[in-house]
């Protein structure tokens, strides 16, 4: 018997916390299987943000470092800024880039800061109880928007993927979701596609990933699966939108 | 070595060069300038980064990355920029990263002005950011002086894993004075094992970190922090004492006003007094056993506190001279620079001439 | 048997998220067992039709499962 698939050797062997069902940690394990097969684990600094993901430095099995809430970005733009040779990503949630970090994801696109973000889109703020985001979908119901989000009030979501895309120091902005295989399958690639134009010096890579927070969404995790396919993606279009390996998207 | 004339902003900025710092985030604000502009040109020609970041939050938290990594790194900025960064402040200190951050104090509150003030001193020495967490500050009060703090904090920083702030006021940053560049005595400093830098396989993976959500945990952080505060405590103390034997008036100043308690004492002395300087260079360690023994000299009537702020230095002057003379202060805020007269004259009212 | 699967069940928080990607609908959550952390586990019923796609363990969360396949047999 051959080993077809175990747990990566990207990943520490720690218990995550995350809720049953919450797909952070099939996120997290798309990125530790790119940094192992690209062979880029043991020469990694990831960062970590504040948010449902913040004890993401326990998890990833490569030198981390932990951020102030929405500060990823400048924390590795100082890393990588100190190291160009080595690879850097952040991991931040919806809150900490789309909210009060959006400053810095912004400027660290404009320089074409050569690290690779991953953006984890669950149109909710998970680990403080489920406030309101500013990726929350009009009508949705959160703990700080009782009657749903309120488009007079708080206007519209967010598309940091579209958003990223019209900064000229983006090489590669895309939106992907993990909620099946053949999903999952394309995020794998994005995620690789990320490292490998970041390790070419390409520029800024930015990948989106549509997730699930079943718990404060009030749904069963196989119900939050559902939701992001029938719901989340009509507000948040699946797609490439920017590639500068290719013309198309660019 | 011979003496060159050099504007504080920039000789503040060669002096970081000169001290190995080779990364320097920063972000506009009068009356700095010169700092990230010197930064601007010279740094890459030393090998270094130079970066403007979006904001004094960027900045500081680019400083954060870098420090991590084991960069010697600087920032700067004035007031309404330091408070901008404390967040970052804090969590280097938190995190136990080895920076250096200078301050060109402006006057305040808010916006307030461009011109020189030290509104600032709670801010630096209190912990302006959350948490029990401490800066070692140094307050120069000659160009020749910042550039040697300079030159120490970076060692210092590297000794403590600590952040060190520059504490100085916009006269320092702005004017001109004679410099001689002096080599750093050379101390054994630790090695940077702990910073991220990738495991290159042959390590567990470090973490740079100021998060410990167990409580228990997070005590014995705090713990571990204040040992390291009070090896400071014991070790880092500056200051400058000139006291004369028959001093009747002892001023307390740091900065730009002691060189202006400097003027008084030569006006004081025409009219028959004797007045001495104790100058506290490290605001936090605050020299206060020192302080207590100057003021404790029998000669000494009166303790006066000259700054350029409201009542700020005084609250660490009167816990140091801790009820053996009587206080006062001489303060004046908004970025207004007080007068030699102002200040003999303050003197004069303490000891009970006027 | 061409494929096994072999669940870290003490690790498993029973969410069935391997039970939507599973191509053979064989696996299940075990509601005779109770793990440590209170969940009822994932399980797989007939390991026999198991193909080895590696889908449920891709799909996990937790990282709990481990797919081995006979080659020989491929």
């Amino acid at each position: 018997m051959a080993i077809v698939y175990q747990k990566s050797k990207g990943l520490t062997d720690l218990e995550m916390h995350y809720c049953p069902g919450c797909t952070h940690g099939v996120i997290h394990k798309l990125v530790a299987e790119a940094l192992v097969d690209l062979n880029l684990l043991e020469h990694t600094i990831g960062v970590a943000p504040v948010g449902c993901s913040v004890f993401a430095y326990n998890y990833f099995n490569c030198d981390m470092h932990e951020a102030a809430h929405g500060r990823a970005p400048a924390v590795a733009t100082g890393i990588k800024r100190v190291l160009p040779q080595n690879t850097v990503f952040t991991y931040q949630g919806d809150g900490d880039l789309a909210a009060i970090g959006t400053a810095e994801i912004i400027h660290a696109a404009m320089r074409g800061e050569h690290f690779t973000t991953i953006f984890v889109n669950n149109a909710i703020y998970g680990m403080t109880g489920g406030q309101m985001a500013p990726t929350t979908l009009v009508g949705q119901k959160a703990t700080t928007a009782p009657h749903g989000r309120d488009r007079a009030h708080y206007g519209q979501p967010l598309h940091m993927a579209e958003i990223m895309a019209t900064i000229g120091g983006a090489a590669y902005s895309t939106r992907v979701t993990v909620v099946d295989m053949p999903h999952m399958m394309k995020a794998r690639t994005a995620i690789r596609k990320a490292f490998q134009m970041q390790m070419e010096g390409k520029g800024f890579t930015f990948v989106e990933v549509l997730s699930t927070c079943p718990t404060n969404w009030g749904m069963t995790p196989v119900e939050a699966l559902g939701w992001v396919k029938d719901t989340m993606i009509n507000e948040f279009p699946l797609g490439v939108f920017k590639d500068a390996d290719s013309k198309e998207g660019s | 070595m011979s003496k060159e004339l050099w504007k504080g902003n920039e000789a503040i900025a060669e002096a970081a060069i000169r001290a190995g710092c080779r990364y320097f985030f920063g972000y506009p604000i009068t009356p700095q300038n010169e700092i990230p502009e010197y930064m601007s040109l010279h740094l890459p020609e030393a090998g270094g980064v130079f970066l403007q970041a979006e904001s004094e939050v960027a900045a500081i938290n680019m400083v954060y990355g870098a420090a991590g990594s084991g960069a010697r790194v600087m920032t700067s900025s004035s007031s309404p920029g330091i408070s901008l960064k404390q967040e970052g402040i804090s969590y280097l200190a938190g995190a136990e990263l080895p920076c250096v951050i200078v301050n060109i104090m402006r006057g305040g509150p808010g916006l307030g002005t461009i011109q020189p003030a030290q509104g600032d001193y709670f801010q630096a020495t209190r912990g302006g950011g959350n948490g029990d967490y401490r800066l070692i500050v140094l307050a120069p009060s000659t160009i020749q002086e910042a550039c040697d703090h300079v030159r120490d904090a970076f060692d210092i920083a590297d000794r403590y894993r600590n952040p060190v702030m520059i504490l100085a006021d916009g006269m320092i940053g702005q004017m001109m004075e004679a410099v001689e560049w002096q080599p750093s005595e050379s101390r054994t400093l630790p090695e940077k094992t702990w910073a991220t830098v990738g495991t290159g396989g042959t390590r567990k993976p470090n973490i740079i970190n100021s998060l410990f959500i167990d409580p228990n945990e997070s005590e014995r952080h705090n713990a571990h922090l204040n040992e390291k505060y009070d090896v400071m405590r014991a070790e880092e103390v500056r200051y400058e004492a000139t006291i004369p034997d028959d001093a009747d008036v002892l001023f307390v100043a740091y900065g730009t006003p002691a060189r202006l308690a400097k003027a008084a004492i030569r006006l004081l002395a025409k009219e028959g007094i004797t007045g001495g300087l104790f100058r506290p260079i490290s605001l936090w360690p605050f020299p206060e056993k020192p302080l207590n023994e100057a003021a404790s000299a029998a000669s000494v009537k009166a303790v006066v506190t000259v700054e350029m702020s409201l009542g700020q230095l005084v609250d660490d002057v009167k816990i140091a001279v801790n009820g053996v003379k009587p206080v006062s202060l001489c303060g004046k805020a908004g970025g207004i620079v007080p007068t030699p007269r102002e200040v003999a004259d303050a003197a004069l009212a303490a000891l009970g001439r006027k | 048997m061409a494929s096994r699967v072999t669940f870290s069940q003490d690790r498993c928080k029973g969410c069935g998220l391997c039970i939507t990607v599973c191509p053979k609908h064989i696996i299940f959550l075990d509601k005779t067992k109770t793990n440590k952390r209170g969940y009822h586990p994932a399980t797989v019923v007939e390991m026999a039709a198991c193909i080895g796609c590696a889908n449920c363990a891709r799909m996990c969360p937790d990282s709990v499962i481990m797919v081995e396949r006979n080659i020989e047999e491929d």
